[in-house]
């Protein structure tokens, strides 16, 4: 059993398990930090960044994470356990061959087809006049400015896929349900769980009959909006591959959403704008849901609040419509009826209102102050650009990170010099180091596997011990492209006996609670299912008698397989009787695995261990035969 | 909500006879107060105690009492009645013979006697009569009484309870030791003690399950051991142990047996018989029984684990504070010290702390103690400094490791000893007798590194501080007790290095989005300890040279926290910055918004801070150029708070500050007080909350007060030589005797809220003393509006509200003043009110009469 490590990224992981022939892979996020390399996309022309010296536009903006580690076409199936972490599958499913199935839950696929959509707006609805790769070679890469000199492996960075390829890839997506038992090829079975963490986020279990490895992706134990983590199902797994914990160990997502709150009304309350740079699904729901507990007491009840994005109305409807796949105090709001989510009340009176982009409806009502949730939170594509041009001169303003997928500090850099004021309040509910330890307590897989990250603290806080995973044997880790061999060996199989022949088998009991029987049979195996039938009866005989005696002349046939023998040879004993039938001289030696006892008169030697007893006698047959008759009393036939 | 006593009961029996038809003879309930025309009768003797407790209706009661009592089918519903009626037995038998009262009342007999008969009475009422006959036993000649009839031996002797089937339910056990109790107090007592073997009940009963019946045998096993002590002592000078009383030396015996038994529970049973002992007698025999005891003390201590650490801690720090042994050297301080040395850090804490609090001891002990109080300290200094440049707390570190192995073993281990810790160092501070020199500067050290543990900002020079990093980080309670210690610290002296690095983890605190808003109060709390504590003129110019740079900090820091979701968040700021305002001349611009907050904490706390501002001048400056009149504007909010808030806590900060603006003779106010006053008592007489109301009636005294000057019946001040009064002018007396003023001390003498009523009847007093010299100079005849003002006065107590007073003549008003009997209902005021119910033939009745509830019910069944 090996795991092939595509991607370097904690929590956009790419993982290839092959388990009992089949080949799974697990995630395929999309790195896209590497687009903070590039220059913004504005909406509008800006004089500004156009007129900034040297390297201008350049094409390109996605970070496929993998390598030529191992053949693509060859996955079977691609695991998704959650929309952030399927966003490089355009690239896999369309450009490598692959002809498995993938499987997700319906609000992953759904959501995730909403975030690619908007990447893909964002990047579309920008077109560049020209477009290089030539830079992409290694000799004019050294000559680039920093960091796009230092950058590794620029040669996989890829161009955005076109939205004919994400319907083409979404089209192989086969929806799943949490629970669902999912063959494949009758060798191995995968389940997703719940976890916890974003609407049909899941866990994936895969397992054998006699082995189990949980995958897990993005878990949260944190009360949000989504149906709680499944812990139970993750008990008594032989590995548990642990990825997607929180980027940001050491805020709280509680405190960091009371400093959301704050600051978004202390701007406001002095006239300023607020700028929240987010996707367009996810942490938003909950923020708007605290927003609207808190925009009443806070004295805000008349400033707008705009979220802009290409698929902006598609989000807040389907987080309406996902019932089954929320949180209970949710679910039990869709039998009163109402809406699951309170968004539906804010767009009701006017206090939130969504557009699709900047152009159009927006410009008529934009009225300031207000609070704009736009994309994308790189800050270099999407109508964020263009409220950071807009803002960003006037210190009244406040731009609020909460995705703590990008550096704000890097994202923030070709906006420099910047008069408005920066929070960085990134609100990530994913597991966090405590939980985990409590979590793996609970669980007890025999081997944890997780990103080497995690194996020790954060290099900004190389002290803080706690930061890190602990557990006992210590996890194994991967860096990206490493090859895992995991440190469990297949013992078992399961194979079926087929009803006539189970009725066939004698057992005998030769412990309390244990009996055995031999077994003569076809080992018949398809599908990587393995039975046991009866082995063939030769032609049938004609009259009843003959099939008697038939019947009666198997007996030796089957006789002809030696008895099992078992039990243990007491040596003490067994000296006695050798004594009783007259050997003499009889020495006991002790070794490492048992005793020899030699019969120094007959210049014999009999080794008993554990599982074998040897007797070693030159050409004697007949002192052999007494010999072994006499180790044969000491043990039991069947 | 003190005092929110409703005196339905008290309107009920006030009878307001008015006027009566021309005549004296006007019978007068002892509970009524009266008011005639021109004089008043005064009662004075309604109040006072009747001489016999058990009077003869309650006498008449008891028969048919015990009746229900015996009854097994009539169970008492209430066990506090019972409670009710041993009280109320204990206070007859203190007051007169209980063999009389058994004698005068036979049914008590009857009642004890019933109970022995087992299966016909509930436990409740079994352990009642148990109890009761101790409390009768008391006495000798009662006790010997109830000998006779072998009663007290059938109650409490081998044969009685012990071996009924009620005996399993606690509260018989219970009532057993508490009668056993009440009983033991005199010599034949004792000998009933010795010969029923009771004592070895109650030796059995220190392990009971119940842990009430426990701690109540391990009493009275003092008690009893006092008892038998108690005619020794005075005979003989402090006795040998064998020549004790045999009572006593099988107490002590059954001690020493039990120190010396392997199982802690009994150790734990011998050392609290010995810690209650040495902390209620101290005679000189106490000082023998140590001697013959402290050697097996001793030797618990030679045992791993140590058995009972915290019992014997206990027992230590009894035997220190014992008067008997301040001057006597008897190996004491031995022990303690050695106790120190051997419990573990956690149980070792206490005794070092009571260890300073003695007067007399030792100063190598204390030494010792507070160097196992600081140690927990010095192990995290040590393990976050690279170089040790604390000789003060890091000297001297005995059991060190020990103390590192208590940080490290668990989470929980290490938040509890370190908040043992500090909140032992905390409580030791302000004493006078601390240990000196008193290490500030490392303790301050100390502290700061604790809480930059806590939110994960130290950087540990080893991998002990690592570990202690990660335990610590994030822990609430740690950072609440350290925040406690640190404000504590900054009422010393601190080395000026350091006090930029407490404002600088101050600030992280106030700062960080983790902190909780408990943290935070108490950062805040901190923080205003530290501003307070540094050098400053009222000039504002000469604070320390970091006070500036961190308030420039705090004040973005403060505005934040002003608009946090969480309420308790922007009440604790503002609170914090109403405090600092006085001090400080700074003001965030968000203070006026929160008077609208949706929480009523923070709109009180706003009002607070906002009158604040405006007392200190500050609030001109918030608002805005296009709103020149904004302290009108203010008034104008407050009141319209006052009138229109829906909840009582931000109407209640309105009338504190207004009655504080009117003391302080606030601009606003002083334009024209009368109308001020008129305006806001107006308001707060429709208020229904009444703690407004006395807030309306506090402003309303300050008003009198200054125009009337300060109550003058002090009774510890010298007479001043005798002053002709000054005579009132009428123009005050007219302002006095305003009828919105007077109306609305009126009304609230009879509001249903007793704390309403008795300060507006204060305050009528005063007013009717103030203006007494000024009465005499007119006679008052019927007038009209005398006349208007009885009925109007007469129809408010009736309850009925929409009278107004008119416009009466003020000599009416002192007229009516002065006929009112108010010291009379002062005094009825100043009663709880349930004085009638508590008096014992209420009680009786009480249970009588639900007795007869529950049987009629039981008849409505049929």
């Amino acid at each position: 059993m090996k795991l092939y490590c595509l991607s370097g990224h904690p929590t956009l992981p790419c993982n290839v398990l092959k388990f009992k022939s089949t080949t799974i892979m697990l995630d395929c996020g999309l790195d896209m930090t590497s687009t903070l390399n590039f220059l913004p996309l504005p909406l509008v022309q800006s004089p500004r960044l156009s007129n900034l010296p040297g390297w201008s536009l350049k094409d390109g903006n996605a970070f496929l994470d993998k390598t030529e580690l191992i053949d693509l076409s060859t996955v079977d199936v691609i695991l998704i356990s959650n929309y952030h972490c399927m966003m490089a599958l355009p690239y896999i499913t369309e450009h490598t061959g692959f002809t498995g199935t993938v499987y997700a839950t319906e609000p992953t696929v759904q959501i995730g087809r909403l975030l690619m959509e908007e990447l893909v707006n964002f990047i579309e609805r920008v077109p560049k006049a020209q477009s290089a790769s030539l830079w992409k070679n290694k000799d004019i890469q050294r000559l680039l400015p920093s960091p796009l000199k230092d950058a590794v492996e620029v040669s996989t960075w890829r161009r955005c896929y076109t939205m004919q390829e994400v319907n083409s890839a979404l089209s192989k997506i086969q929806l799943v349900g949490y629970s669902q038992k999912i063959e494949l090829f009758g060798a191995v079975q995968v389940t997703p769980l719940s976890s916890g963490y974003a609407l049909g986020s899941s866990n994936w279990i895969i397992q054998s009959h006699y082995e189990k490895v949980s995958y897990v992706s993005g878990s949260s134990l944190l009360t949000t909006h989504p149906q709680p983590m499944d812990q139970a199902s993750l008990k008594n797994s032989d590995v548990l591959v642990l990825t997607g914990l929180t980027q940001i160990p050491t805020a709280n997502p509680d405190g960091m959403v009371g400093e959301f709150c704050s600051n978004l009304a202390l701007t406001v309350r002095n006239g300023g704008n607020v700028l929240v740079p987010c996707y367009p699904s996810g942490v938003i729901y909950d923020l708007l849901e605290c927003l609207y507990q808190y925009i009443d007491s806070a004295g805000l009840s008349n400033i707008p609040f705009y979220f802009i994005s290409p698929v902006a109305n598609s989000s807040l409807e389907f987080s309406q419509i996902f019932a089954e796949w929320l949180c209970h105090n949710k679910q039990s709001k869709v039998y009163l009826p109402e809406p699951p989510f309170p968004h539906a009340e804010l767009i009701q009176t006017n206090k939130l209102k969504h557009y699709p982009s900047i152009h159009g409806d927006f410009s008529n009502d934009f009225r300031q102050p207000c609070v704009v949730f736009t994309g994308h939170p790189s800050l270099r594509f999407g109508d964020v650009v263009h409220f950071m041009e807009l803002w960003g001169k006037s210190s009244l303003n406040t731009v609020i990170f909460t995705e703590p997928d990008f550096s704000y500090l890097e994202a923030l850099a070709p906006y420099q010099p910047l008069a408005m004021k920066c929070i960085y309040c990134p609100i990530d509910t994913r597991l966090n180091f405590i939980q985990v330890s409590k979590l793996l307590k609970e669980v007890q897989p025999l081997h944890v596997v997780c990103p080497e990250q995690y194996t020790q603290p954060p290099p900004a806080q190389s002290h803080r011990m706690d930061l890190m995973i602990d557990c006992q044997p210590p996890a194994m880790s991967y860096r990206r492209a490493d090859v895992l061999a995991l440190p469990f060996k297949r013992r078992y199989e399961k194979i079926e006996i087929m009803p006539e022949l189970a009725d066939s088998l004698v057992p005998m009991e030769i412990k309390p609670g244990i009996s055995l029987a031999t077994v003569s049979a076809v080992l018949h195996t398809k599908d990587n299912k393995h039975v046991l039938q009866p082995p063939p009866r030769p032609a049938q005989p004609t009259s009843g008698k003959k099939r008697k005696q038939r019947v009666s002349e198997d007996v030796p046939d089957c006789q002809v397989l030696k008895p099992l023998l078992s039990g243990s040879i007491p040596v003490e004993q067994f000296v006695q009787t050798l004594e009783k039938h007259g050997f003499s001289d009889i020495k006991v030696e002790d070794t490492a695995k048992g005793h020899i006892v030699l019969l120094q008169e007959a210049e014999t030697l009999i080794q008993i261990e554990e599982d074998s007893t040897h007797i070693i006698c030159d050409n004697d047959e007949m002192l052999r035969v007494r010999l072994r008759d006499l180790v044969l009393k000491f043990l039991q036939k069947f | 909500m003190d005092g929110q006593t409703r005196l339905g009961m008290l309107h009920r029996l006030l009878v307001l006879f008015w006027p009566p038809p021309q005549t004296e003879s006007v019978i007068l309930s002892p509970l009524s107060f009266s008011i005639y025309r021109g004089h008043k009768i005064q009662h004075s003797d309604w109040h006072k105690e009747p001489l016999r407790i058990m009077d003869p209706e309650c006498s008449r009661l008891l028969p048919a009492l015990c009746a229900v009592l015996a009854d097994p089918r009539q169970p008492v519903a209430d066990d506090t009645c019972l409670e009710k009626l041993l009280d109320w037995f204990k206070k007859v038998t203190e007051a007169e013979s209980s063999l009389l009262l058994l004698q005068e009342n036979p049914c008590l007999v009857e009642l004890l006697s019933h109970v022995l008969r087992p299966q016909d009475v509930s436990p409740r009422v079994l352990s009642f009569s148990l109890r009761l006959a101790g409390t009768f036993a008391a006495q000798e000649d009662c006790f010997q009484y109830l000998q006779q009839g072998d009663l007290l031996l059938g109650l409490f002797g081998e044969a009685g309870t012990l071996g009924w089937a009620a005996w399993n339910v606690p509260t018989v056990r219970s009532g057993w030791i508490q009668g056993l109790s009440s009983l033991a107090q005199h010599p034949s007592a004792l000998h009933f003690l010795a010969d029923s073997g009771a004592v070895d009940t109650v030796f059995s009963l220190q392990g009971d399950p119940s842990l009430f019946v426990a701690s109540a045998a391990s009493q009275l096993l003092v008690h009893i051991l006092a008892l038998s002590m108690h005619g020794e002592a005075v005979e003989h000078h402090s006795p040998q142990g064998s020549a004790w009383p045999t009572c006593a030396q099988k107490i002590v015996g059954h001690v020493e047996e039990s120190l010396r038994s392997t199982a802690a529970p009994q150790v734990t049973q011998a050392l609290n018989v010995l810690t209650t002992t040495f902390g209620r007698c101290h005679s000189p025999w106490t000082e023998v029984l140590w001697e013959q005891l402290s050697p097996l003390v001793a030797c618990l201590l030679e045992r791993d684990p140590i058995p009972a650490g915290h019992s014997l801690v206990d027992l230590l720090l009894s035997v220190a504070r014992s008067p008997v042994f301040s001057s006597a050297d008897c190996g004491l301080w031995e022990t303690v010290a050695q106790t120190l040395s051997r419990l573990s850090p956690t149980q070792a804490g206490p005794l070092a702390l009571g260890t300073l609090k003695l007067q007399h001891c030792p100063q190598a002990l204390r030494t010792q103690a507070f160097g196992i109080l600081l140690q927990p300290l010095a192990c995290v200094l040590k393990a976050t400094t690279q170089a040790p440049t604390s000789p003060g707390l890091l000297d001297g570190t005995l059991g060190g490791s020990m103390t590192v192995d208590a940080l490290l073993s668990s989470k929980s281990a290490c938040a509890g000893l370190l908040c043992q810790t500090l909140a032992q160092l905390e409580e030791l501070h302000p004493l006078p007798h601390r240990p000196s020199p008193w290490p500030q500067a490392s303790l301050l050290e100390a502290v700061v590194t604790i809480l930059q543990l806590c939110d994960g900002s130290a950087a540990p020079g080893s991998s002990v501080g690592g570990r202690l990093c990660g335990t610590l980080a994030g822990c609430v309670r740690v950072q609440r007790a350290a925040l406690d210690f640190l404000g504590t610290l900054s009422q010393g002296t601190s080395p000026q290095e350091l006090v930029p690095q407490v404002f600088a983890v101050l600030l992280e605190y106030l700062e960080s989005p983790d902190s909780s808003p408990t943290v935070l109060k108490k950062a805040f709390q901190a923080t205003l300890g530290w501003l307070l504590s540094s050098p400053k003129t009222p000039g504002c110019s000469d604070f320390g040279p970091h006070i500036p740079l961190f308030l420039g900090e705090l004040f973005p820091v403060l505005q934040k926290r002003l608009c946090s979701p969480c309420w308790e968040v922007r009440d604790s700021a503002l609170e914090f910055f109403t405090n600092l305002s006085r001090h400080w001349g700074e003001a965030p611009t968000l203070t006026q918004q929160l008077l609208r907050d949706p929480e009523s904490y923070v709109r009180a706390s706003a009002v607070t801070a906002m009158a604040q501002l405006s007392s200190q001048g500050l609030h001109a400056t918030l608002a805005s150029p296009e709103h020149p009149e904004a302290e009108q504007g203010l008034l104008r909010e407050f009141l319209n708070i006052l009138s229109a808030d829906s909840e009582g806590f931000p109407r209640r900060a309105v009338v504190q500050v207004f009655t504080q603006w009117l003391r302080d003779g606030h601009a606003e106010v002083a334009r024209d007080t009368e109308q001020f006053v008129a305006t806001v008592l107006q308001v707060v007489s429709q208020d229904l909350d009444w703690e407004v109301r006395v807030q309306g009636l506090e402003l309303a005294q300050v008003f009198l007060t200054q125009k009337l000057g300060q109550p003058g019946h002090c009774p510890y001040t010298v007479a001043l030589p005798e002053a002709p009064l000054p005579r009132l002018r009428p123009e005050v007396l007219r302002t006095l005797c305003q009828p919105w003023l007077l109306e609305f001390a009126f009304r609230a003498l009879f509001d249903c809220d007793r704390p309403v009523a008795q300060k507006a009847c204060n305050l009528l007093l005063f007013l009717r003393d103030k203006t007494a010299p000024y009465a005499g100079t007119q006679e008052t005849g019927d007038s009209p509006h005398l006349d208007s003002m009885e009925a109007a006065l007469q129809r408010w107590q009736a309850g009925e509200q929409g009278q107004p007073l008119g416009d009466p003549e003020p000599e009416a008003m002192l007229a009516v003043l002065r006929s009112l009997d108010l010291e009379g209902l002062q005094g009825r005021l100043a009663e709880s009110s349930d004085h009638v119910e508590k008096s014992p033939q209420s009680l009786l009745q009480d249970m009588l009469a639900t007795v007869d509830i529950l049987e009629e019910n039981e008849a409505d069944c049929y």
